[in-house]
């Protein structure tokens, strides 16, 4: 990979080390989207079954 | 009066206060960490001594920092649900602990390849490296305990308990570099008498710690949103299983 910057000779351990953090931090955000879309998507199952929080049947 | 703990006590109300500030959150920490990449790259010189490797150092210290700040918020949460019994309390300590393992295992793999080229070895059983891998136990053992507990009331009261128990680690790495010998530098920006890193790559490095803290911030709030989401189907589940056995109960008569 180039950066258009001469990293020297230990460039690998330089660029594995960013890889490795965007991995991780892409793999949360990626958790913490479908985690939310599951959660909205069983919520909505159960409003559908007619099973409603008490907040939300009052309004 | 309310105050603004007492406010947001509300996790209905905390879903709408949340749902709003998250997006800008998530833009500020973008801008902020593309803004730290560039400075990080193409600003900040070589190090005198290190080179170009020590350009680890503006990704590898922010999540360091991160290990120890996410696992002080665990810890007053953690002290907010044992003492205050806040209702959000817990839902913040369970959202921020995969957090905190992500960013500690980033600290010491990021570590060890910053090690390698400076100090010829990936791994040294110094206190500060083996005191953050304990602290990487930890958050993986606080884990472990809420799962394999059933009573979810209890499983909360535990794992804050082992939570306020293990903050004790926070100090032992703080100053885990000014006793024993270690080959871990000692502190160079939090330190008496102020910072002994160059401006020049003090700077971008403090750009990316602010951008990774709010990037931390939008996770962790997400991650109370979908926990606070978790939580109200669950209950939903459970009110509709007891209301299918009423009818049984009731057919039956």
């Amino acid at each position: 990979m180039d950066f258009g910057i001469d990293l020297g000779p230990h460039a690998s351990f330089i660029i594995s080390a960013y890889a490795v953090v965007t991995v991780v931090v892409a793999g949360l955000i990626t958790w913490l989207i479908l985690d939310g879309r599951e959660q909205e998507r069983r919520l909505a199952d159960l409003a559908a079954r007619g099973v409603k929080r008490r907040s939300a049947t009052r309004t | 009066m309310q105050t603004l703990t007492q406010r947001l006590a509300n996790p209905t109300r905390f879903m709408e206060l949340s749902a709003s500030v998250l997006p800008w959150v998530v833009a500020a920490s973008a801008a902020v960490i593309g803004y730290g990449l560039y400075l990080s790259f193409f600003v900040a010189p070589p190090d005198y001594l290190q080179g170009e490797t020590a350009r680890i150092m503006f990704i590898h210290v922010p999540c360091a920092w991160l290990s120890m700040a996410v696992y002080a918020i665990i810890a007053a949460s953690s002290f907010g649900l044992l003492v205050f019994r806040h209702p959000l309390a817990d839902v913040s300590a369970k959202a921020a602990v995969p957090l905190g393992a992500a960013f500690t295992f980033l600290a010491l793999v990021t570590g060890s390849l910053w090690g390698r080229p400076t100090w010829g070895t990936y791994w040294v059983w110094d206190a500060r490296l083996t005191s953050v891998l304990i602290l990487f136990f930890l958050y993986l053992g606080l884990m472990a305990l809420r799962s394999s507990i059933e009573d979810e009331s209890l499983a909360s009261k535990l794992t804050a308990i082992l939570a306020l128990v293990g903050i004790v680690m926070l100090p032992i790495i703080k100053f885990s570099v000014d006793f024993g010998n270690t080959l871990h530098q000692p502190a160079s920006v939090i330190r008496v008498g102020g910072p002994t890193i160059d401006q020049a790559l003090l700077t971008p490095l403090l750009v990316m710690a602010i951008g990774f803290t709010l990037m931390f911030l939008a996770m962790h709030l997400k991650a109370m949103r979908n926990e606070i989401l978790h939580r109200r189907v669950r209950s939903l589940q459970l009110a509709e299983v007891e209301r299918a056995q009423a009818a049984q109960l009731a057919a039956a008569e």
